[in-house]
């Protein structure tokens, strides 16, 4: 167990959580999957490079589900010519958790063109998958050209504006976001008056011990605007959140697993199930990033999440796919 | 003529430029009008477009091409004109036919700007 003790990160808001070195080997995990465990209001977050070393016990929550992200299937360069062979990868990975989790969430992208056969592909995929219930929103290539129409009519069933929602489950609060719309010159990912204002209405009413995770395709964190990668109107969004205890925040579209905590909201990006991307600014482009065949699976994966009430933490687990 | 190569030539434009001066006042359209029928080109490479601001003639033709790995879109800011989907080497072609400024940007990467100056 010493390399998993290593490899996971407990973020205590209590204690004021994240050491510099937790960080530092948070960063090296670029490009894994995550279980996320939700332990009552502290991120804790397993490398799922070390599953198999995982005490499930310990880990085991009340609530888990898994985070997939970034399939971009149609996908067919040389950063990866088969995007269904990874996705396909990762539901083995999901059903093979010693923690099945009840659901899953997909944080966008799930095509690369908006191509109607390509979310036909990545649904048939799914359906591998033990958990039944996924949970999407949209990034910025299901929405190419219709701004999300055809991703409403598929995915969108009882949501609200351009496909936000939220949902309960044992007494956690989710929240999906949509960001990938009506983006404007020159800014980043945008979520605009009206889903604020509903974010708004949505939590008033709940308790401040109820346990928040907010999930949205472009961070919602300013990770490197440069590239894009941030939400314009983010931080009146969190302006909603501060009166709870536990908040987090799960994204994908940067393709690597980053991790940052604020108070009491810790920020998570997922591994992309299809290819990776660079570090921030270690590119001229955030555009695929090729590796020897031998590495790909390696920087692909999912993520888990898990939930224990009472002791505070939400534990996010990232696990490669090979 | 001159003046018009020279400025395009400052602004590292690559135009063709495809002279009708038979021609010119028998056919319709902007290549009457222009008495010249241009195309420039903008290439779409690691996210940016390529020259950002280019400077083109009346009636020219100017055309997009994508040479990432990940599609873009060339959209303009105030809705004139809107690509689909660009795929790898995919094209898209917008004719100017009045003068002005033209900001565009690509929708699903909003950081990606661009103008066409039309004079």
């Amino acid at each position: 167990m010493s390399q998993a003790k290593k490899d996971e990160i407990v973020h205590d808001h209590n204690h004021d959580g994240i050491d510099r070195r937790g960080f530092l080997k948070c960063m090296a995990w670029a490009g894994t999957g995550a279980l996320c465990v939700v332990q009552g209001g502290v991120l804790k977050s397993y490398s799922m490079s070390r599953a198999n070393e995982w005490n499930a016990a310990k880990m085991a929550g009340e609530l888990s589900f898994a985070q997939i992200s970034d399939s971009h299937m149609g996908f067919n360069k040389a950063a990866n010519p088969d995007v269904a062979a990874t996705l396909k990868a990762a539901v083995d990975k999901i059903n093979a958790l010693s923690v099945p989790p009840e659901f899953l969430l997909h944080t966008g992208d799930i095509s690369h063109l908006a191509r109607p056969e390509e979310f036909d592909t990545v649904d048939q995929i799914l359906k591998g998958a033990v958990a039944k219930d996924v949970f999407f929103v949209p990034g910025e290539h299901d929405v190419i050209g219709d701004e999300g129409k055809q991703y409403r009519d598929r995915y969108g069933k009882g949501t609200q504006g351009e496909g936000w929602y939220s949902f309960e489950k044992k007494g956690v609060h989710f929240i999906g976001l949509v960001n990938v719309v009506n983006l404007k010159a020159g800014g980043l990912g945008n979520l605009g008056g009206e889903q604020l204002e509903w974010l708004e209405a949505d939590v008033k009413h709940l308790k401040s011990s109820t346990p928040i995770v907010v999930f949205a395709h472009i961070p919602l964190w300013s990770v490197y605007p440069e590239w894009g990668w941030g939400t314009d109107d983010s931080a009146q969004a969190l302006s909603y959140l501060k009166k709870f205890g536990s908040v987090s925040v799960l994204n994908g579209h940067i393709h690597q697993i980053m991790q940052k905590v604020e108070g009491n909201v810790t920020f998570h990006t997922a591994a992309s199930t299809a290819f990776p991307q660079p570090q921030p600014g270690k590119a001229d482009s955030p555009g695929p990033m090729k590796v020897p065949a031998e590495q790909l699976r390696s920087l692909l994966g999912i993520t888990d999440v898990n939930f224990v009430r009472g002791q505070h933490a939400l534990a996010i687990v990232d696990s490669q796919l090979g | 003529m001159k003046g018009k190569l020279a400025r395009m030539g400052l602004a590292s434009v690559v135009v063709v430029l495809v002279a009708m001066f038979a021609t010119a006042s028998r056919v319709g359209g902007a290549a009457a009008q222009g008495k010249v029928v241009a195309t420039a080109e903008v290439k779409i490479d690691n996210f940016s477009f390529g020259p950002t601001a280019l400077t083109v003639p009346v009636g020219t033709t100017v055309t997009w091409t994508n040479r990432d790995d990940i599609p873009h879109t060339v959209v303009s800011t105030d809705g004139l004109f809107k690509s689909k989907a660009l795929d790898t080497d995919d094209k898209f072609s917008f004719v100017f036919s009045k003068p002005g400024t033209y900001p565009y940007f690509c929708s699903i990467h909003p950081k990606m700007t661009g103008q066409v100056v039309v004079q």
